[in-house]
């Protein structure tokens, strides 16, 4: 008998592809675009079902694109929504109708929208929010600074942090991918630095455009879908808030622990999909590390580059994940450093915290939180140099 | 959908309360012509609620859930407060998502839900007190009449923050006295009937729930219309007994005074809505 394949088709006609072909397998060609563009291009292969968008800057643009797809037919729900507390919110109707969803914000708009979060990871919906990180006001600021990013790390949302347009595209389709997992099934947000990622122009390397994701199936949902199709479901559920007992309050809590569980859950498919949560760059015996994420980790490979010249070994662990924390992924790289810098894009240093935390007990290796930038400053990597060559005593060269 | 939902499985029968298997046997599915004269011989698809003995807004609750002309294809979007403590016993598809959001979210799942299902009709109602849809939910309330969502909004208006403990609200009536307002409310109460004509709902009533039978043909009006035309609105008074001092028995004397004055029937329709509205009663689901 002759064997036979079927070949299937997401709604806007693009031939259905497994994850794993479609991020590893499939022939890649060189593009040449920003972050917001790369979002575009990820939402096209992703076989969105709704989008809501809100005018933000650095995020618009992004927000804008994903309008033009569903022009063309790739998204089949997009409208703007009227604040960003609006928007998660008509989000995450969208998800619970059953939806593939997407949506993007910054800075004042995640505040604005803050309330909607530990919702969507209540309701167990897996909704990615894309978040181009902005400074938050005040004074007002619109220019990159991850400060918000601090206020999301106990959302019960998954946090994943993107360097590069490539990373972000990649991000966005794996990400659909780890969050919609039956025993995973909360939101992501996927945090990159705005403008610096958002606005700039960099190769990115993309697999064909006429294969996508596979659907959404949202009878795969560990809650129901509230379409009338299947048995009802309520969140609302009597423990909650309605009586005052001791089995309310149990449930309530209950419930919190298995969303952080979920998001434990989601580390072998991120592994997975993300190829490893942590990504090693430089010298392997270099004792001297820098633990980063997004922009500052590439600024930090920089760095690695200026020490090699000044002859001290340097190497950087950037964590892909914040939620979950990469920590046994971070334990295993820093064995044997003496000196972690944690050089980062606000004022407060909630990745330093983060490292603290988790590395509390596991290294001996003194911790730094420097260099530290915010309010839209840069941080060139003689900067991070500098902060090197301080503690080392030797004269500083590189800096400006 | 397909009735198989509320269907048990035979095997689990002997061991399902009364009143689950009621739902599949004695509940009114399928049939557009249900109303609140089937109260008294079927199964609500409430079961039974955890309001005050007497609250009018329980009557209210089940007149509306008795006139869904389309109860296995609707979906009930609510919000924090009096109503809250009822969706946990509603035999459907129901949402608390936030305190505030409902219009929002109802607008998400009706797109979604036209979307994944081009040839179903699913209805989306949102079913919220005074607070939520007037105050902290104004903004989301108003653009979804702007957006023109095909959604039905109901509001309880007890014009007051019963569940909170009696705070004065948006809807609370100028110079009456609550918490928050210890020297009488000192600005009108919001006429949102009319924020909901000129915010663009095809159909708005004002009424008490003092009759069951003219909820029902408002509830409908408002279903079908928003079903093919766009947002509807309905504003109801529910008093809270509890909270301007009146018995349990006190309700529905409250509500029968205020019919005549500040809650005289009102009933506004664009020519669309009008015309919605002729098609249904000559098919005789009105």
């Amino acid at each position: 008998m002759q064997a036979t394949e079927t070949i299937l088709y997401n709604r806007a006609g693009q031939r259905v592809v497994s994850p794993d072909y479609l991020l590893f397998e499939a022939p890649r060609t060189k593009h040449f675009m920003t972050g917001s563009e790369a979002v575009k291009e990820a939402v096209k292969r992703a076989s969105v079902d709704a989008s809501v968008s809100y005018p933000i800057t650095p995020q618009s643009e992004a927000a804008h694109l994903i309008g033009e797809l569903w022009v063309e037919g790739y998204v089949g729900v997009y409208f703007r929504g009227e604040s960003e507390f609006g928007v998660m919110s008509e989000i995450a109707g969208c998800a619970m109708a059953g939806a593939r969803c997407i949506t993007t914000t910054s800075g004042p708009g995640t505040l604005r929208a803050m309330e909607n979060f530990p919702m969507w990871a209540g309701t167990r919906i897996p909704v990615q929010l894309v978040l181009m990180a902005r400074g938050i006001n005040s004074p007002l600021s619109i220019q990159p600074d991850n400060l918000e990013v601090s206020f999301l790390l106990d959302t019960g949302c998954m946090i994943w942090y993107a360097e590069t347009a490539q990373d972000l595209f990649d991000m966005i389709l794996a990400g659909f991918v780890v969050a919609e997992q039956p025993d995973v099934h909360v939101p992501l947000i996927t945090v990159v630095d705005g403008f610096f990622v958002s606005h700039t122009r960099e190769a990115v390397m993309l697999p064909p455009d006429d294969i996508a994701l596979p659907p959404y199936n949202p009878y795969r949902a560990p809650m129901p879908v509230i379409d009338a199709e299947v048995p009802p479901g309520r969140f609302l559920r009597d423990p909650f808030v309605m009586k005052s007992n001791y089995i309310s309050y149990a449930t309530h809590a209950s419930w919190q622990w298995e969303v952080r569980a979920a998001i434990e859950r989601s580390r072998p498919y991120a592994k997975h999909y993300l190829r490893g949560l942590v990504e090693h760059f430089g010298d392997p015996e270099a004792d001297l590390v820098f633990v980063a994420c997004g922009t500052a980790s590439a600024q930090a490979k920089e760095a690695v580059r200026l020490l090699e010249d000044e002859g001290i070994p340097a190497r950087v662990v950037k964590l892909k994940t914040i939620r979950p924390f990469p920590i046994e992924e971070l334990r295993e790289a820093v064995k044997g450093a003496k000196y972690i810098f944690v050089p980062e894009f606000n004022v407060v240093g909630w990745l330093e915290r983060e490292v603290r935390r988790y590395l509390y007990g596991h290294s001996n290796a003194e911790i730094i939180g420097a260099p530290r930038v915010a309010g839209g400053m840069t941080m060139p990597a003689e900067v991070i140099v500098k902060e090197v060559l301080k503690l080392t005593g030797k004269e500083v060269k590189h800096v400006i | 959908m397909s009735y198989k939902i509320y269907k048990i499985n035979e095997e689990l029968k002997d061991f399902m309360p009364k009143e689950i298997i009621d739902l599949e046997e004695k509940a009114t599915w399928g049939n557009p012509k249900r109303g609140v004269m089937d109260l008294p011989y079927t199964k609500e698809l409430i079961e039974e609620h955890s309001l005050c003995a007497g609250c009018p807004e329980s009557m209210a609750l089940r007149y509306i859930i008795a006139s869904l002309p389309n109860p296995e294809d609707t979906i009930i979007v609510n919000s924090t407060g009096c109503t809250s403590l009822v969706f946990p016993h509603i035999a459907l598809h129901t949402v608390h998502s936030l305190f505030g959001n409902q219009n929002a979210v109802a607008s998400g799942i009706k797109r979604v839900l036209e979307w994944r299902f081009p040839d179903k009709v699913k209805d989306v109602v949102v079913l919220a007190g005074d607070g939520a849809t007037v105050d902290i939910g104004l903004d989301c309330t108003l653009q979804s009449f702007f957006r023109q969502e095909k959604i039905t909004t109901i509001c309880f208006d007890n014009e007051v923050y019963a569940n909170t403990g009696g705070q004065e609200s948006g809807l609370t009536v100028k110079g009456h006295v609550f918490k928050m307002a210890p020297k009488g409310k000192q600005w009108d109460k919001v006429p949102m009937w009319q924020l909901a004509i000129d915010s663009g709902c095809h159909y708005v009533a004002r009424l008490t729930v003092s009759s069951p039978k003219r909820v029902e043909q408002v509830i409908k009006k408002a279903i079908y219309v928003a079903r093919e035309v766009g947002p509807t609105y309905v504003h109801l008074y529910t008093p809270c007994i509890l909270e301007i001092g009146l018995n349990s028995d006190d309700g529905l004397d409250e509500m029968r005074a205020r019919d005549k004055e500040r809650f005289a029937f009102f009933e506004y329709m664009t020519p669309q809505a009008e015309e919605v509205i002729n098609r249904i009663k000559e098919e005789g689901l009105l």
